[in-house]
């Protein structure tokens, strides 16, 4: 800064005070919300005029003496050197200036495998399982057996002696299991003769707890029919055994309701879709113990030996889905957000069908969750009531009691209320020890985890019979079920992010593309059609590695955090950048290039008036 | 004890011959159940609430944020499903004369920051970056779960956007803008991803109206305070604090929010008609041509609460009580075991019996030097 006044009016001064202003007060005079930078100054626009002749003009050149124009000459060599100057220079912009402008401002872009992309748009997906159809004896009259090839004939005997039916069917299913071995996503179907006894008489079909089904043939030996015959009047009932055993038309919809129009699939099987969580390489289980009134109730519950025993098995069935972690906690002095109706006719505190929808949230708050993971979280509430409103109950739709006393949220997960005022008289010492029976908490929470995590609730057939998992939570075959639906979601869920990634990449000429996201996507692609192929040949396992290999490398692939839109330029501040940089540049060369070409059509114009 | 093995078996078979025999009645319990199911598709909801002003002056962006913000909490949405984007440099300005606190209504009666907010994006990180990122989820790995739009495609999404805009664009802390094509593109891919079900997307700016002119997704529906060519205004300044407090659409739409309640059947018409030309000064505008149901068919409580699809567990699995051992107390280890300590520093002693026999053998010398004739004093 010098020493000068400010006042002083010179143009550089002026700034230099400008400099000042900001330096004194902290912030520019500025107009707010106005994008080009505004000239506010201090002076109104008419006295800067006056700057311009109180300024000394230094004079460059001499005046002249008289009116004589005075002009530089320059002679040939000169004007020939100037003349080469500008042509090497335009020469030099324009052979290696614009390139290396052009290769400086690309941006960098790996090589997508844009063909096998495209392909991925019109996929076909063809699902195949593998049937094994045992006919017992009794079922194939002798002439129908001698047309089975050799090969494929099987003398097994079972004999066992049980001492009710209902024993002997299970025990049967069991012993049938040993027999053959079946591959995940396989299904054996056992003929039995009609009148057989394993089957009460109504029963048709009986679907055990791994892959098997006992099906009672309805088709009477015919003398004369051939096998063909036998099988094709067989494959209506079969099919049906199928359907509920593996996938049908609906599942497979469902599976793919969001890449779907609405309205293709019914809407029990839109329910079932809301309700269970889509494909996520993960899920995080939550187990809450509420316990609003620790005065009264001093509540134990043995949760980490009844995970062990209830929980565990069926979350290692399903780690081929999903990798799982859970964990459990207790919440003191947690209220739900609604007041119960006492109900004198049942002497109890009611919850109606309609406030449960707003008991969800004011807990919600207070549950926390993992923060270093981004899984979807299940969260299942055992809700103790508080000595004043026991017991609770929870009445559905028709006023009638719940048997469960629970409810659960789709995508959210379930609540159960559990009512403790038996287990203690009206004067005992409070706090009461109170013991919580896991076995039938857990049965409760393991049937409304079943349903989140996507086994459906769908009503067998009639006349078939579907053997209850019990403690093992899934049966084979429901987890197969699953791994079919899982399996096709992967397949669309990953091929769709890929088709719009390419798209979106294709669209946007200046978003990099870096290495790792070419390999993502070119594993995702190799996964997704290694599925698609294990698909079509039957092998459920693999297809199900392969998808979700192709589903979590296409996720990454697409939530890369450098594919960022951050680069729309509209044309008019493209011009803007390029303008002040490159005009002044390229109006000297491009003005002494057209001298020059002007020159040079003199001098040929001479030349040939001259030859003239 | 073992419970018999027999009434498991009989409970499953019971269990089958229900299951044929409910199947009926179970279908015409879903029939109801399905009804109330689809009167819309949502699962869960979410919330973006992004404040795009900075500095003291623009303390009616902030209290437009918060005052929304407390709303839709007050319907039930919670925090860990609302990313709440605000430069936070009000409530604890030098200028502010009651500070920890950003009011919403003149006379101060209201304060909306409380001491309960929870902001996921504060100071300089609410930039269009961020804000790009949190809609599209292209964030980096290290980000945490409150900082994340984890939304399916069953999540209804409100964004609220307020700040001071123009003709197309929107200006972020004064160093950067956000144009309508970007923002369009953004819901596009979030639609290509299915990372909602329906949105909702409300902006008080100046002009606000270019910023929907673009969208080209589904099932968007989008208010604005403002037609193009037109300037937000704000609404009551407190001689107090020194600033206006509000901005008059979210004056207006925040009176009518606070008729809402959880249970109230309010619809998107009734949302359309908040704050008329002759209270707003402005036009306000909306646009539902991309949005699939019908705007009267819309709840308030569809995007501004949360409210939750319930159904009744009605199946249980029966489960054999577990017959663990509990670990007796006697099995366990000893605590020195479990915890290893260094041994206590004992002092030494000499062992049993030395100093007696020490004694001893002083006083037999003496006797044997002295005479046995001393040992009658002794004894």
């Amino acid at each position: 800064m010098t020493a000068r006044h400010p006042r002083t009016p010179a143009p550089l001064l002026v700034i230099g005070q400008r400099f000042l202003t900001q330096l004194l007060i902290g912030q520019r005079p500025r107009r707010t919300g106005s994008l080009w930078p505004s000239f506010h100054s201090r002076w109104p626009r008419w006295k800067w005029v006056s700057f311009l002749f109180i300024l000394p003009r230094r004079r460059r050149s001499p005046r002249p003496q008289s009116g004589m124009k005075v002009r530089p000459v320059l002679s040939d060599p000169e004007k020939q050197r100037g003349r080469s100057a500008a042509v090497a220079i335009a020469a030099l912009v324009i052979a290696a200036g614009i390139p290396l402008w052009w290769k400086t401002t690309e941006t960098y872009r790996a090589w997508l495998p844009a063909a096998r992309i495209s392909e991925l748009e019109a996929l076909q997906l063809e699902l195949r399982v593998e049937v094994e159809v045992v006919f017992a004896r009794g079922t194939l009259s002798p002439e129908q057996q001698k047309k089975v090839p050799a090969s494929r004939m099987r003398e097994q005997t079972y004999e066992s002696c049980c001492k009710s039916k209902s024993l002997c069917l299970v025990e049967a299913d069991h012993a049938l299991h040993t027999l053959t071995e079946t591959s995940c996503g396989s299904v054996v179907i056992y003929i039995i003769p009609e009148a057989s006894a394993l089957l009460p008489q109504d029963m048709r079909v009986y679907v055990g707890r791994s892959r098997t089904a006992l099906l009672r043939s309805q088709v009477a030996s015919v003398v004369g029919a051939g096998l063909p015959e036998v099988l094709a009047a067989l494959d209506p009932q079969m099919e049906q055994v199928l359907q509920t055993m593996s996938f049908n038309h609906q599942d497979v919809t469902a599976a793919l309701t969001d890449r779907l129009r609405p309205g293709l699939s019914t809407r029990d099987s839109l329910a079932d879709s809301m309700r269970a969580f889509k494909s996520s390489p993960g899920y995080e289980i939550t187990f809450s113990l509420l316990n609003p009134d620790p005065k009264h109730h001093q509540l134990h519950w043995d949760v980490e030996a009844a995970l062990d025993a209830y929980i565990y098995p069926l979350l290692h069935k399903m780690a081929p889905v999903a990798n799982f972690s859970v964990d459990s906690q207790i919440l003191y002095y947690a209220v739900l957000g609604v007041n119960p109706r006492y109900d004198a006719s049942a002497s109890a505190y009611t919850l109606s069908a309609d406030s449960l929808a707003h008991v969800i949230n004011p807990v919600e708050a207070r549950l926390g969750s993992n923060a270093a993971s981004s899984n979807p979280v299940l969260n299942f509430l055992l809700y103790v009531p508080d000595s004043l409103h026991s017991p609770l109950i929870i009445r559905n739709d028709q006023k009638q009691e719940v048997a469960s006393n629970a409810f659960h949220s789709p995508r959210w997960g379930g609540i159960m209320v559990y009512n403790v005022d038996g287990a203690y008289g009206n004067d005992t010492q409070f706090p009461v020890d109170i013991a919580i029976d896991m076995s039938r908490v857990m049965g409760v929470f393991l049937s409304q985890l079943r349903l989140m995590l996507g086994f459906q609730q769908t009503g067998a057939p009639p006349g078939f019979v579907l053997e209850a998992a019990g403690r093992e939570g899934v049966a084979e075959w429901e987890l197969d079920r699953l791994l079919w639906s899982r399996s096709v979601e992967n397949v669309a869920t990953a091929s769709a992010s890929i088709t719009s990634l390419a798209q979106l990449l294709d669209q946007i000429a200046n978003i990099v593309i870096n290495d790792n996201i070419a390999q993502q996507v070119a594993s995702a692609v190799t996964a997704l059609q290694a599925a698609v192929a294990e698909l079509e040949a039957g092998n459920l396992a693999l297809a199900l590695e392969h998808s979700r290999e192709a589903i979590s490398a296409s996720e990454r692939a697409f939530f890369d955090p450098s594919l960022l839109h951050l680069l729309y330029f509209p044309d008019d501040q493209k011009f803007a950048i390029y303008i002040p940089l490159f005009l002044p540049m390229c109006v000297p060369i491009l003005l002494s290039l057209l001298k020059i070409f002007r020159e040079v059509q003199q001098h040929r114009a001479e030349k040939r008036a001259k030859r003239d | 004890s073992n419970p018999p093995v027999a009434p498991e078996i009989s409970s499953s078979v019971a269990l089958d011959f229900v299951l044929i025999g409910r199947t009926s009645a179970f279908l015409l319990l879903h029939q109801a159940r399905a009804e109330r199911f689809f009167r819309s598709d949502h699962t869960n909801n979410w919330a973006v609430l992004v404040c795009t002003s900075r500095f003291w002056f623009n303390y009616r962006h902030v209290a437009n944020t918060l005052s929304v913000y407390r709303s839709v909490k007050r319907l039930g949405i919670p925090d860990s499903h609302i990313v709440l984007m605000l430069a936070d440099d009000m409530a604890c300005n030098h200028r502010n004369p009651k500070p920890a606190t950003v009011f919403s209504h003149k006379n101060m009666e209201l304060n909306v920051y409380g001491d309960d907010v929870e902001v996921d994006y504060r100071g300089y990180e609410v930039t269009v970056e961020n804000f790009l990122r949190v809609l599209t989820g292209r964030l980096p790995p290290s980000t945490p779960r409150s900082k994340r739009l984890l939304s399916d495609d069953h999540s209804n999404i409100l964004i609220y956007l307020t700040g001071h805009g123009g003709n197309g664009f929107l200006k972020f802390q004064d160093s950067e803008e956000i144009s309508n094509v970007e923002l369009a593109d953004a819901f596009e891919q979030m639609w290509q991803k299915r990372r909602y079900n329906e949105l909702l997307f409300i902006i008080d700016t100046c002009q606000g109206a270019s910023m929907y002119e673009r969208f080209y997704s589904p099932n968007l529906m989008a208010l604005a305070s403002s037609q193009v060519g037109e300037d937000s205004l704000s609404h009551q300044p407190d001689l107090a604090i020194g600033v206006h407090l509000m901005d008059r659409y979210t004056f207006y739409l925040l009176e009518f929010l606070e008729d809402i309640h959880p249970a109230s059947q309010a619809n998107m018409n009734d949302l359309f008609k908040v704050c008329p030309k002759s209270q707003c000064v402005s036009t306000p505008g909306h646009r539902t041509d991309l949005f699939q149901r019908d705007p009267g068919s819309v709840l308030i409580t569809d995007f501004f609460g949360s409210v939750r699809k319930v159904e009744i567990t009605m199946e249980t699995i029966n489960l054999t009580p577990h017959t663990e051992t509990a670990l007796a107390y006697v099995d366990q280890l000893p605590v020195a075991q479990i915890i290893h300590q260094k041994p206590k520093q004992k002092d030494w002693h000499p062992p049993d019996g030395f100093i007696l026999g020490l004694w001893t053998l002083i006083l037999l010398v003496f006797f044997r030097t002295y005479g046995i004739k001393h040992l009658k004093h002794i004894f």
